[in-house]
């Protein structure tokens, strides 16, 4: 299975998300922001960094890019979509998934080891996690504030398409601890914290067992793989 | 140079960080008769001949689509200078 990751100017976390890929089983494709081919992969993932410098807003001349553009057709027609932390940004900017992500609350940039509760796992992305499962994802961001209308809100609620939320502490001030959402088909998931980040003992958050050695974010990428041998 | 200029601010009842940080600095250096600061965006948008109705009505559609997010932000003013 062939998961493409978009690099656009500004990208940081592109190839950690193609190692995540590769370490779940899968094939990373590394694409271009300035194509508009997707070179014909299963999957894609909208990396975290600060695309165009974070110009404008964050995510929204990412947006704009050619190979977002051929991610929102292909979405919509359910091409399986993860976007991390900018990549969340750029989803919501594309209009992928709704509401909006602001400074966070106290002006600070956060850099944690988060827990998160699953609140869906019928997504593209969670279906190998149980619900109502705590997993820990490292978190690291500065515009991580979700917000949304309180009729979004309400629908975001009612259709279950809250996909994670923050556990113990709401690190950003978003409304509802909001951590990450799906849209109605469940293909398309954006989330702050970076699952990419967990995915390799030796390299993860710290578990009660040992030391960096939490793994939670693999199943992101494993249940993709799941979800495309069974589409 | 004819230009369209369009303002934008954060949304009335959103946090404005950044003003408020501004505000603080002010009420540090003795200026407490400022209740409140809030920072918006100014954009040019540049031409190199007359503007038209048309280009107004352009401007109007990339402000509300591109140059804000209606979640976070207002378009508060689009005017023309000649």
């Amino acid at each position: 299975m062939k998961i493409g990751v978009i690099t656009y100017p500004g990208t940081l976390d592109d190839r950690d998300a193609q190692r995540a890929v590769r370490l779940a089983g899968g094939t990373p494709v590394p694409l271009w922001h300035a194509d508009d081919s997707l070179k014909g992969v299963d999957a894609v993932v909208l990396p975290g960094g600060f695309s165009y410098g974070d110009y404008l807003r964050c995510g929204a001349i990412a947006a704009k890019a050619p190979a977002t553009q051929e991610v929102v057709r292909l979405a919509k027609q359910g091409l399986p979509v993860l976007g991390i932390c900018n990549g969340f940004q750029v989803l919501v900017e594309s209009h992928l998934l709704p509401g909006g992500l602001i400074r966070n609350e106290h002006q600070h940039f956060i850099c944690r080891d988060q827990k998160l509760i699953v609140e869906n796992n019928k997504t593209a992305w969670t279906n190998l996690f149980e619900e109502g499962q705590e997993i820990t994802i490292p978190l690291k961001n500065g515009e991580g504030g979700y917000i949304a209308s309180d009729e979004t809100l309400k629908m975001l609620e009612a259709e279950n398409r809250v996909v994670f939320r923050y556990s113990e502490v709401n690190p950003n001030g978003s409304m509802n601890d909001i951590a990450g959402l799906t849209n109605e088909r469940g293909n398309v998931v954006g989330l702050m914290p970076h699952p990419e980040h967990a995915v390799e003992p030796g390299f993860g958050p710290d578990t009660e067992i040992a030391m960096r050695s939490g793994v939670d974010g693999l199943k992101f990428f494993q249940s993709v793989l799941k979800a495309l041998v069974n589409a | 140079m004819p230009k369209i200029i369009v303002e934008i601010m954060p949304k009335q009842d959103l946090l404005d960080p950044q003003g408020k940080a501004v505000a603080n600095a002010l009420h540090r250096s003795g200026h407490n008769e400022i209740t409140n600061v809030r920072i918006g965006k100014r954009i040019e948008l540049h031409f190199d001949r007359a503007i038209t109705q048309g280009d107004l009505d352009a401007a109007k559609e990339i402000a509300s689509s591109f140059l804000s997010n209606d979640v976070i932000e207002d378009v508060v003013a689009i005017t023309k200078e000649d």
